[in-house]
């Protein structure tokens, strides 16, 4: 592996054609929200930058992020992206193993100090000295936390690394804890949604290796250009939410009529990801176009606010109580009610009975 | 006012009195009138109305009420902070609604007494020209800081439909950095719109028993501003 191949040249000995490697250029441009002029500049960075190493560590995960990644709807880019980071370290789909595979890790740290990227699939549990996640013999907190120190940036991947998912969820026995709050030292972009859209991965994996810089990110850490709407802000079906047309529930008149799904507790009006513009699987469907509403994976919290299926959902205030804003909030002013009607008998009777106290009671103290 | 007096001294708790200035009366039903509107559209925005049929582009239901929703909202916002501004400015019954007076031990043993009162410990009611301590502190709790409250998660969440950049997102993004989740910001602002109702109930119940069971008037204050005591005796019965 010569130190200062490009990623042209990486592409050509995979077999991509220079026509499938300016088309790539043009689709990745249009899929980053960039000008025209931009497929030049990428495909003029990719010809002369030498190639970036990306090392993709695997924690606490389910590997349904390598499972989007390499069905990028647009096969090129994902049989591109993947060709060039396949060369370091990921432990799902590289054909080293063993010692072979932990070496790698090692060699890319002397040859690329501080210049690789560091993706994080999945998360490192920190309870028990993070003993839940043991990989080649240590724990993978460990691994993380040394890797991270070598790395330039670090992407976390998927809603595990970025949030938590899952295994983070109520009471989160092993801990399972989101890079942001492991790494403090290097700069996290978060790519959640479980998993990730692939051309959203693939996406922002180009723009960091063509750019050399991080994307722009919005308060969260998420990359703007895939994270910067709702879904509800681009969905097709949002003209029936403001019409007030909604699925009641599924397989009624509405439902076969493709209204909004927002009363069968679809997430769309607040998660913020790409589905409702990119779609997955190459613009085959996304949850809404199926008829389902969204569940919100790439949020914070999403696995623990109770059912996918209600607009107003839990709060996840009352312990193992499934009670949502609406029925605390219910009760809470039923019981003022009741509790000011009690009240108010209360006070008549007392100052029925103080206006008797203030009588003479001489016979009273005589008997 | 010809029938009514500035306070003068703190021996003064006779006769009728002045303490609701015009703006802070002005403010009071406004605010009011923008509650009731903010809870019943927010409570149909959470739990939308029965689905509406035909043409999608004719109707516009949802949007009305998120449109009565944030019209409302401004209200209320604008109008919380021209109050502020009057507690600055106003009288010493403006004040009260910023300045809780904690540092004093009188605010405490009233308070105490007011709650002995309302639990039927105590038969001795007091006199009071502005609020009680336990209603200032309650005005507190809920017009100032619930206020504030629903008026950050508000423009938050109403941020996400102005988009990156708007002002909306300038001034009160700050709020999905300590909660990340927008569905969980949305489901603390519901919940405190039932805090909010809670409030009302308990204020209106509070107001009409001040107005028939107290030693001065409870609802008509709020209309002319004349606080009027209904007895001549010293303030704290023996």
């Amino acid at each position: 592996m010569p130190a200062h191949e490009t990623f042209y040249e990486v592409m050509r000995r995979h077999g991509v054609t220079r026509r499938s490697f300016l088309k790539f250029c043009s689709l990745t441009a249009a899929g980053l929200g960039l000008g025209p002029e931009f497929a030049g500049k990428i495909a003029h960075a990719l010809e002369t930058k030498p190639r970036t190493p990306v090392v993709w560590l695997h924690g606490l995960e389910c590997t349904c992020c390598t499972e989007s990644f390499i069905r990028s709807g647009n096969p090129l880019a994902g049989d591109v992206v993947l060709s060039m980071i396949s060369l370091d370290y990921d432990d799902t789909i590289m054909a080293a193993a063993g010692h072979q595979a932990e070496e790698i890790l090692e060699q890319t740290i002397e040859k690329y100090d501080g210049q690789f990227i560091l993706a994080c699939e999945g998360n490192p549990p920190l309870n028990e000295d993070g003993m839940y996640c043991i990989q080649a013999g240590r724990p993978y907190v460990e691994k993380l936390r040394h890797m991270a120190d070598h790395c330039k940036a670090i992407i976390a991947w998927g809603s595990c690394a970025s949030w938590g998912c899952v295994q983070a969820a109520r009471p989160n026995p092993t801990q399972a804890t989101p890079i942001h709050k492991v790494i403090l030292d290097k700069p996290v972009i978060k790519v959640p949604g479980c998993p990730p859209i692939a051309e959203v991965m693939t996406g922002v994996i180009t723009y960091m290796l063509a750019f050399d810089r991080l994307p722009p990110l919005d308060r969260q850490g998420r990359p703007q250009m895939f994270y910067g709407q709702r879904l509800h802000d681009k969905c097709y079906r949002r003209p029936h939410f403001d019409a007030g047309q909604f699925v009641e529930k599924f397989d009624d008149e509405g439902a076969r009529k493709g209204y909004c799904l927002y009363k069968v507790g679809c997430k769309g009006p607040t998660t913020y990801n790409a589905c409702s513009t990119i779609e997955w699987n190459g613009g085959l469907s996304w949850p809404v176009k199926s008829g389902h509403g969204c569940l919100g994976c790439a949020e914070d919290n999403f696995w623990d606010k109770g059912s996918f299926y209600s607009p107003v959902t839990n709060l996840g205030v009352t312990g193992n109580v499934e009670s949502t804003a609406d029925t605390i909030g219910g009760t809470l002013a039923a019981a003022a009610a009741i509790g000011v009607a009690a009240h108010a008998a209360a006070s008549v009777v007392a100052k029925a009975t103080g206006k008797k106290k203030t009588q003479p009671r001489e016979e009273v103290s005589n008997g | 006012m010809a029938t009514s007096r500035v306070a003068t001294g703190s021996e003064d708790y006779t006769g009728n009195l002045y303490v609701f200035e015009v703006p802070v009366r002005i403010w009071h039903w406004i605010h009011a009138l923008a509650i009731t509107v903010l809870a019943i559209s927010g409570y149909f925005i959470a739990n939308p109305l029965p689905s509406v049929s035909g043409e999608a582009s004719d109707s516009f239901l949802m949007g009305n009420i998120r449109l009565i929703h944030f019209s409302a909202a401004m209200v209320f916002a604008v109008g919380l902070f021209v109050r502020f501004y009057w507690a600055i400015v106003g009288n010493r019954y403006a004040k009260g609604l910023l300045v809780v007076p904690v540092w004093r031990g009188e605010f405490w043993s009233r308070l105490f007494h007011e709650l002995k009162m309302y639990s039927f410990l105590t038969r001795k009611v007091a006199k009071y020209r502005g609020h009680n301590p336990l209603a200032q502190l309650a005005m507190w709790l809920f017009n100032v800081l619930l206020a504030l409250f629903m008026v950050c998660t508000g423009f938050a969440l109403y941020s996400q439909g102005t988009g990156a950049g708007s002002w909306a997102d300038r001034w009160f993004g700050w709020v999905f950095v300590i909660e990340p989740s927008s569905q969980a910001v949305r489901m603390w602002h519901l919940l405190g719109m039932w805090l909010m109702v809670f409030f009302i109930v308990v204020h209106i119940y509070m107001v009409v028993r001040a107005e028939f069971m107290s030693r001065q008037n409870g609802i008509s204050v709020m209309i002319d501003g004349i606080r009027r005591f209904k007895d001549d005796g010293p303030r704290d019965p023996r």
